[in-house]
């Protein structure tokens, strides 16, 4: 345990629902990003997975909805300390996009409109634990909050739910992308409170 | 990589005092502190005596000459957990537990040659003042302008500090936006940050300058946006934001 810090009680929290270490609940959805938002029309988006050896899969935004989606609903953990229960989602899983893609990498970065970048494990993305995400309840994801389309990977501190996301290219090797170069932490598991390099 | 972890330090609070009504600057002796750079934040923990324990960010606000304290200035949230403590509450020579510096992205280093134009809404102003005050320190020789958005005069932090910095800084130029209540004799009503405002006391995107944009999600959604309008490239523009969307 740590310094007391006199005359500091804190909420009540009897009620308070099990959250990750350090974190707090919010019931509004706070946005964090590191520039501009970007607007993307939809006619010019699309999704692309590139393989260690260069072939590549894409989809347009129509055939990208066009895929069998999934309604998610899951608890989100930011590392700037807040915590949002039962979001609600719908998206592509990473399971269907990969269904096609051959690769023996074990390693994902995924790349977002305006240069943003993230490492995932691939295990990380599949088995039903991933998605690209194009509705938060019920309604077109709102471009500050990734839209028109975002990575979501609820099980990891949500900046590794990449906004904007464009693309996923395999690498071989764990490389960091851009919060983690910035000394974020290369997993980002909340339950184990992996925020920072070295966590 | 950096491989070096953020240890956990004890730090004692050598002074504490008030810059507006709900605004308080926190000045903060940090055993080993590694020193940081303007823009960087660090987490606190508060602990409870029957062990609960509640940890925020908070931005810093000194720059790092090296050695000597810390200092954070913390907005009170009437209906946070941990800035009304801060806010309020503490006084010198109590301790608390932080850890930093945080962030290798939101940070000015004097080493970049472009000019810098830092858009502040309410106490976004806080990394932008550690911006200020290196700049001021090292004598940087980049022109910098501030265009601070407060509800009122009295909502303004570091006031007497940047009309002393203005005066005696021929490369700092500052800006008020006020948006509930102007000064006596303002020449324009109060009103939010506007394409004008950004276009009028900001860079020309010509300039290539630096831009660094914090405060609530909706003021710096809506900056950000103005600047990219004008021509900036979204790659310069750093933003920082926070509270609810």
């Amino acid at each position: 345990m740590g310094i007391i810090s006199r005359g500091f009680g804190g909420r009540r929290r009897d009620s308070a629902p099990e959250l990750p270490p350090g974190q707090y609940l919010t019931h509004d959805f706070p946005v964090l990003s590191a520039g501009p938002t970007p607007r993307i029309p939809l006619d010019r988006w699309s999704f692309t997975i590139t393989t260690e050896v260069g072939q590549k899969h894409t989809w347009d935004w129509k055939a990208f909805t066009a895929l069998p989606a999934e309604e998610i609903t899951r608890d989100i953990h930011c590392v700037t300390k807040w915590s949002k229960l039962g979001t609600s989602w719908k998206g592509v899983s990473l399971d269907t996009l990969f269904e096609e893609v051959e690769t023996a990498a074990d390693f994902v970065m995924a790349h977002s409109t305006g240069g943003y970048t993230t490492n995932v494990p691939l295990e990380d993305l599949l088995d039903g634990k991933a998605w690209i995400a194009y509705e938060f309840d019920g309604e077109p994801l709102e471009e500050e909050h990734g839209g028109p389309a975002r990575l979501l990977v609820p099980h990891l501190y949500f900046w590794k739910s990449a906004k904007w996301v464009n693309g996923l290219e395999m690498m071989l090797d764990d490389e960091p992308g851009f919060w983690e170069t910035a000394g974020y932490h290369m997993y980002g598991d909340p339950w184990l409170e992996q925020r920072y390099t070295g966590d | 990589m950096k491989t070096r972890a953020l240890t956990w330090r004890a730090a004692t609070v050598s002074a504490v005092r008030w810059e507006t009504p709900s605004a308080r600057t926190l000045t903060l002796e940090v055993p080993d502190w590694p020193g940081h750079l303007p823009g960087q934040h660090l987490d606190l923990r508060l602990t409870a005596e029957d062990g609960y324990s509640a940890q925020r960010s908070y931005s810093i606000a000194s720059d790092w000459p090296g050695a000597g304290p810390v200092e954070i200035t913390v907005q009170r949230l009437d209906d946070g957990e941990v800035s009304p403590y801060l806010a309020d509450i503490v006084e010198a020579g109590d301790r608390i537990e932080l850890r930093g510096p945080i962030g290798g992205w939101f940070v000015w280093r004097a080493t970049q040659p472009a000019p810098v134009l830092l858009v502040a809404g309410g106490s976004g102003v806080v990394p932008l003042m550690s911006m200020l005050r290196e700049r001021g320190r090292l004598r940087a020789r980049q022109p910098f302008r501030l265009i601070y958005s407060v509800r009122t005069p009295e909502d303004a932090c570091f006031a007497d500090e940047l009309k002393r910095r203005v005066r005696d800084d021929p490369g700092l130029d500052v800006h008020f936006v006020y948006t509930r209540k102007a000064p006596d004799g303002w020449p324009t009503p109060p009103g939010r940050i506007d394409v004008a405002t950004l276009n009028t006391h900001g860079w020309p995107p010509d300039f290539a300058p630096d831009v660094f944009v914090c405060g609530p999600t909706s003021f710096v959604e809506t900056a950000a946006d103005i600047l990219v309008a004008l021509g900036h490239d979204p790659r310069k523009i750093r933003t920082e934001r926070f509270g609810g969307a």
